[in-house]
């Protein structure tokens, strides 16, 4: 009896020997990334439609081929995933693979979350400009993400009501006042163009356009320069119009916005590459009647434009195959077929300059087909982006947005004010973390 | 003799306490720790070092009162609770009120229709508060409401409902469709629970149906009322999903528009989740105080009018 019971014991605590080698066997595979043999299977978040479609393309194919399987788990767009994404690194189980904003990359670098894949991504960097590259670096050395789509701004007016008002496409920001006076003159129940403030990227983009460097460093410390003269231009630009009277003040996105826009009550939209996807939904009566053009400039003949939107592709730190996962990112957004899939499943504006004007880009949206040269003319405008400057927290700079800019949209009051705010309690959450603030 | 009883004695002592083993741990699973957890994280804090680039540059440490500290010292939180406070005395004294008089007025003899009334003064309470939230605010829109478009055929104003004082006014009513019918469900059930004679002894005594009403059937659904009062206070406190699916319809309400909100954007906008904590614990401590405070306040009274 007391044979057979030390036997048990025996072999129930190999078993339990086994176990934990064989846990800590899954535990240092996970902090290899480059070891790699037989099938790898990875996890991708994204919150782009279709992006089902186009990974089986890469699943039957070239993934086929290196056993690389990705899966993909559709997930909430923007800032909710970023949250997401920094939960489940928190708890060590990220995904492989995440879809994520430009402005977000700085956040998730600095926690961590974000691996560097710049030995794993072959070419990339040729196939994109140096300013959208440029953001998935963060200015050193790393390589944190594969731009994937970019949103250059653009600037959208009815081309019958243009007419008929006679009014003239504003290639300048005075111009652009100009014409909103104008109108109001002609038609004092219509707007040009409203001051949104649900939407901060709008206004980050139009910073950017003018020049501004929301976030730069000096040696170990961070600079915020929300307030600085070109945005201050910016903002001062905009209260103005919107003080007296020249714009409207309502937020976007509304059903009244929707309806402003299809019944001809707005006549603008300062918007983004983008944008034929939502005026489709927005204002489907006035198909055809748009037309696009290059944002107004702040200097005559300048050639400028903001970016608002678009997004990349990021290997995480948890991935246990990072160099698979980085090899997948770079096929997504530089490949040919990828890229030409992306487009028409998933309606994309993509980074890769070269996919900017072959495949689905060669002829108009349908929203647009009165403009067959859209794609052409949005090529050469994506060409002039402005490079951008992003920071550790945008998010609380975006949130301080949407409140500041809000109160002061609707009391029409000083919009100079309201973009201090930004820059203070931008600079009180750096601190308060613990970032080094240059003053 | 004597062992073998202490043992069935003790036995029996035992036996509740293993009964409660079950509840207890799911207590402490699901509420208690869940609890602790969210109080721990508000005494801590993350600290960054220089950049914060890289790995390492980011460690969570302790932070003692600071996020409470903070917290406390935040306007905007405070703000919100005043803005929350406005919105109560509308939200709470309207939505009984009209719930204690439909209630009175389904238990008098001479209503018609009672079962279909009473289920449709209810039917709103179904309906989803997010839902209830975006069905009146497409309402209060101008450019794509039906009233405005009456208003304006009719040649009379036409009020911004999303701003300034009527947006409270929007608000609260969206809370008052919504919770009426529950609340006038609670005091009818308790006005049907009154045994009929004592109706029959006050219809002998000669009282009309307003005294009735006013006399015997109030003071004696007092119970109900201080529930549904009770219940009203904690609703309203946790005022949340109405101003935040309203807010990307208009400029007015803030993304802290209610203690509550602020908390979520902290939490998920900011990402800061201790300060969130910190925040919601006060709410919660906020909370318990004022409604614990009510009930006492309310059972001391119960018992001095019983005394008398």
């Amino acid at each position: 009896m007391p044979y057979t019971k030390r036997r048990r014991l025996v072999s129930s605590a190999v078993a339990v020997t086994l176990g934990a080698t064989a846990l800590a066997a899954c535990g240092s595979s996970s902090d290899d990334g480059e070891a790699q043999s037989g099938p790898v299977s990875l996890t991708y978040w994204t919150w782009t439609p279709g992006m089902d479609k186009v990974v089986d393309l890469w699943n039957k194919g070239p993934g086929k081929k290196e056993q690389i399987t990705v899966t993909v788990k559709k997930q909430a767009s923007g800032d909710t995933l970023v949250t997401k994404i920094l939960t489940a690194h928190k708890a060590g189980k990220a995904p492989d693979l995440v879809q994520a904003e430009y402005q977000a990359l700085p956040t998730l670098v600095s926690n961590d979350a974000l691996a560097d894949i710049g030995g794993n991504v072959g070419d990339a960097r040729s196939k994109f400009a140096d300013g959208v590259w440029q953001q998935t670096t963060l200015g050193t050395d790393a390589v944190y993400a594969v731009p994937q789509d970019i949103g250059p701004m653009m600037f959208y007016y009815r081309e019958d009501l243009f007419e008929e008002y006679g009014l003239s496409v504003p290639a300048t920001w005075d111009e652009f006042a100009e014409t909103a006076r104008k109108l109001k003159k002609k038609a004092p129940d219509k707007d040009l163009t409203t001051f949104s403030a649900n939407d901060s990227g709008l206004f980050a983009g139009l910073a950017q356009q003018a020049g501004a460097r929301w976030w730069t460093t000096s040696g170990d410390k961070w600079k915020v320069g929300i307030n600085d003269a070109a945005t201050k231009k910016v903002a001062d630009f905009w209260g103005g119009l919107v003080a007296e009277g020249a714009v409207d003040n309502q937020p976007m996105y509304t059903p009244a916005w929707n309806k402003a826009l299809n019944t001809g009550k707005q006549i603008a939209w300062v918007s983004a590459v983008w944008a034929p996807g939502t005026l489709t939904t927005a204002a489907p009566d006035t198909k055809g009647k748009w037309a696009m053009a290059p944002l107004p400039q702040w200097d005559e003949g300048g050639s400028s434009t903001g970016s608002w939107g678009g997004s990349s592709t990021a290997v995480t730190t948890d991935s246990g195959n990072k160099a698979a996962a980085a090899k997948f990112a770079a096929w997504l957004n530089t490949d040919g077929e990828a890229l030409n899939a992306l487009a028409k499943e998933s309606g994309i504006y993509p980074a890769s300059t070269s996919a900017q004007l072959s495949g689905a880009f060669t002829t108009p949206p349908e929203y647009f087909s009165n403009q067959p040269d859209f794609y052409t003319k949005a090529a050469a405008i994506a060409e002039t982006t402005a490079p951008s400057a992003w920071g550790p927290n945008v998010n609380v700079a975006y949130t301080t947005f949407k409140d500041a800019f809000g109160a002061a949209a609707k009391n029409k009051s000083d919009f100079t004010a309201a973009l201090d705010t930004m820059q203070q309690d931008t600079v009180a959450d750096l601190k308060k973390q613990g970032f080094g603030v240059a003053e | 003799m004597k062992l073998p009883a202490r043992r069935t004695s003790y036995g029996v002592k035992g036996a509740p306490y293993t009964f409660l083993i079950p509840a207890t741990l799911l207590f402490l699973l699901f509420f208690a720790l869940p609890i602790g957890y969210a109080v721990w994280l508000s005494f801590r804090k993350v600290r960054v070092s220089g950049l914060g680039l890289g790995a390492g540059a980011r460690e969570e440490v302790w932070a003692g009162l600071e996020n409470y500290t903070g917290a406390l010292s935040d306007s905007e939180l405070l703000n919100g609770a005043l803005r929350v406070l406005g919105y109560g005395c509308i939200v709470v004294p309207v939505m009984l009120g009209l719930a204690l008089l439909f209630a009175l007025m389904l238990d008098s003899e001479k209503v018609r229709l009672a079962p279909f009334t009473r289920l449709a003064i209810f039917l709103p309470y179904a309906v989803p508060g997010v839902v209830a939230a975006l069905l009146w605010g497409f309402l209060y829109l101008p450019d794509v409401s039906p009233f405005y478009f009456v208003l304006d055929r009719l040649g009379l104003p036409q009020p911004d409902l999303l701003d300034g004082g009527p947006l409270y006014l929007a608000l609260s009513n969206i809370a008052v469709w919504g919770g009426t019918g529950f609340n006038m469900i609670v005091i009818y059930t308790a006005l049907r629970a009154i045994p009929a004679e004592v109706y029959e002894a006050a219809k002998l005594d000669g009282a009309t149906p307003l005294q009735t009403a006013l006399r015997i059937k109030i003071p004696m659904v007092a119970p109900s009322l201080v529930l549904t009062f009770f219940f009203s206070i904690i609703a309203t406190l946790q005022v949340f999903s109405e101003p935040t699916t309203l807010k990307p319809l208009t400029n007015s309400v803030a993304t802290t528009w209610s203690p509550l909100m602020k908390v979520y954007q902290d939490a998920f906008g900011k990402g800061d989740i201790h300060a969130a904590a910190a925040q919601a614990t006060l709410i919660a401590l906020a909370t318990l105080v004022l409604s614990f405070g009510f009930l006492r306040a309310a059972n001391r009274r119960n018992k001095q009018e019983a005394a008398r």
